[in-house]
């Protein structure tokens, strides 16, 4: 992919990051936003809020989203501010692949933590 | 006409030198220079030259700001030296230096090389796909004010290398093509004439190309002939993602116009007079 479409890629994630932390803000601390997506007792991140979050599919898409989202221009950015130093080639290879690598690493972890969090959540529901 | 002392005032030059040849590297050298109103650094640098060390170089050539020739760090900002007037940027002390981010060949002598390197790989001049149609000199392209608009400030560039010395990507990124290049880029993308933008596009969307700029804006600060590259390097992005997304409306360039009489003559212009030199083939 060329270095056209990565920035393309990175200012389109830099725009969803703004919108989904957005969205994860209004819910955490915006009472009336929060009742619709807090309804128990407590703060919005008490455990029965967490769950009753977990059921929704919408909010493990949303998660998975957050994530990918925040490692990538999280990453990309790393990757251009390393590359700005004048690295020679063969570095500049090693870094692309390390980030690959701890980036596809963590989207995978966070998405079974996402799935994982989804299905408990069920499960408690039917249990 | 003789000076008087009461308009003469002293400045302290601190003057970097560098003698490749030389073992002491790079120092600083003091002197005391007689200025009067309107003085020009390089006038300054002359003044040393001629009357306190004759040893000291640096690069000059047009002496009004045209060539580009003598661009140099005054006081810390990248400025030419030939339209620097002294008293306007220095009370009792001026520092000069050569441009940062260049190799320094001695004292005030930066290495240009990469720079118009760089220049070059962009094709700084008219693309088109018919060749013969470019390099024949029948006829002329047709081109609006309009149209020169869009990217007559551009090509106000004299190449002093100002722009480079001062972008702060360029300091840390040798590999970064760097403003001037970039705006050269733009400059011809922006022209009717002009068929070569995808061919550009291949260099100013690489990794050394246009999206390694912070848009600090320092080129624009520093420019000397108010070229403002910084907006120059923000459409050629704009271009560059227009193109990569297919959203830009494909344009076909200008066409030639061949032969007397293809144009309109306004009212009220005077006829041409006859030519003093008759070419061959002309009766």
């Amino acid at each position: 992919m060329n270095r056209t479409r990565l920035w393309i890629l990175h200012m389109a994630a830099g725009v969803v990051l703004f919108l989904v932390l957005g969205m994860h803000m209004a819910i955490m601390h915006l009472g009336g936003v929060s009742h619709l997506f807090a309804p128990y007792a407590g703060t919005a991140d008490s455990i029965q809020n967490s769950l009753f979050r977990d059921r929704m599919p919408f909010f493990t898409v949303s998660y998975v989203l957050l994530l990918g989202v925040a490692l990538f221009h999280g990453l990309y950015g790393f990757r251009t501010i390393l590359f700005e130093l004048t690295l020679k080639r063969a570095a500049e290879r090693a870094i692309t692949v390390v980030l690959l690598v701890v980036g596809l690493g963590l989207f995978a972890l966070g998405t079974w933590a996402a799935v994982a969090a989804h299905g408990m959540a069920l499960a408690g529901v039917k249990g | 006409m003789q000076r008087t002392d009461e308009s003469m005032r002293t400045v302290t030059f601190h003057v970097s030198r560098y003698q490749p040849e030389g073992k002491r590297g790079a120092y600083v050298e003091a002197y005391d220079v007689p200025v009067h109103e309107g003085m020009t650094v390089l006038e300054g640098l002359h003044y040393i030259k001629d009357n306190l060390d004759s040893t000291l170089v640096w690069r000059y050539s047009c002496r009004m700001g045209v060539c580009g020739s003598c661009g140099m760090l005054v006081n810390g900002r990248p400025r030419l030296a030939c339209t620097t007037q002294i008293l306007h940027v220095a009370g009792g002390h001026l520092a000069v230096g050569p441009l940062p981010n260049f190799e320094i060949i001695r004292d005030l002598v930066p290495d240009l090389t990469s720079m118009f390197e760089k220049h070059v790989s962009i094709q700084p001049h008219i693309l088109r796909k018919n060749e013969e149609e470019v390099n024949s000199t029948e006829g002329e392209f047709y081109q609006s004010p309009e149209q020169l608009e869009q990217y007559l400030q551009f090509a106000y560039c004299i190449k002093c290398g100002c722009c480079m010395a001062a972008c702060p990507t360029m300091a840390t990124d040798a590999r970064y093509l760097g403003p001037m290049p970039l705006t050269a880029a733009q400059r011809y993308n922006a022209d009717t004439r002009d068929d070569g933008r995808q061919e550009r596009n291949l260099q100013t969307g690489s990794p050394a190309g246009v999206f390694r700029c912070h848009y600090g804006g320092e080129c624009s600060r520093v420019c000397p002939k108010g070229v403002d590259p910084a907006k120059a390097l923000q459409l050629l992005k704009r271009r560059l993602v227009l193109d990569a997304l297919h959203l830009f409306r494909k344009k076909e360039p200008c066409r030639k116009l061949e032969g007397s009489g293809s144009g309109e003559v306004l009212p009220n212009i005077a006829a041409a007079p006859a030519h003093t030199v008759q070419c061959s083939g002309q009766s």
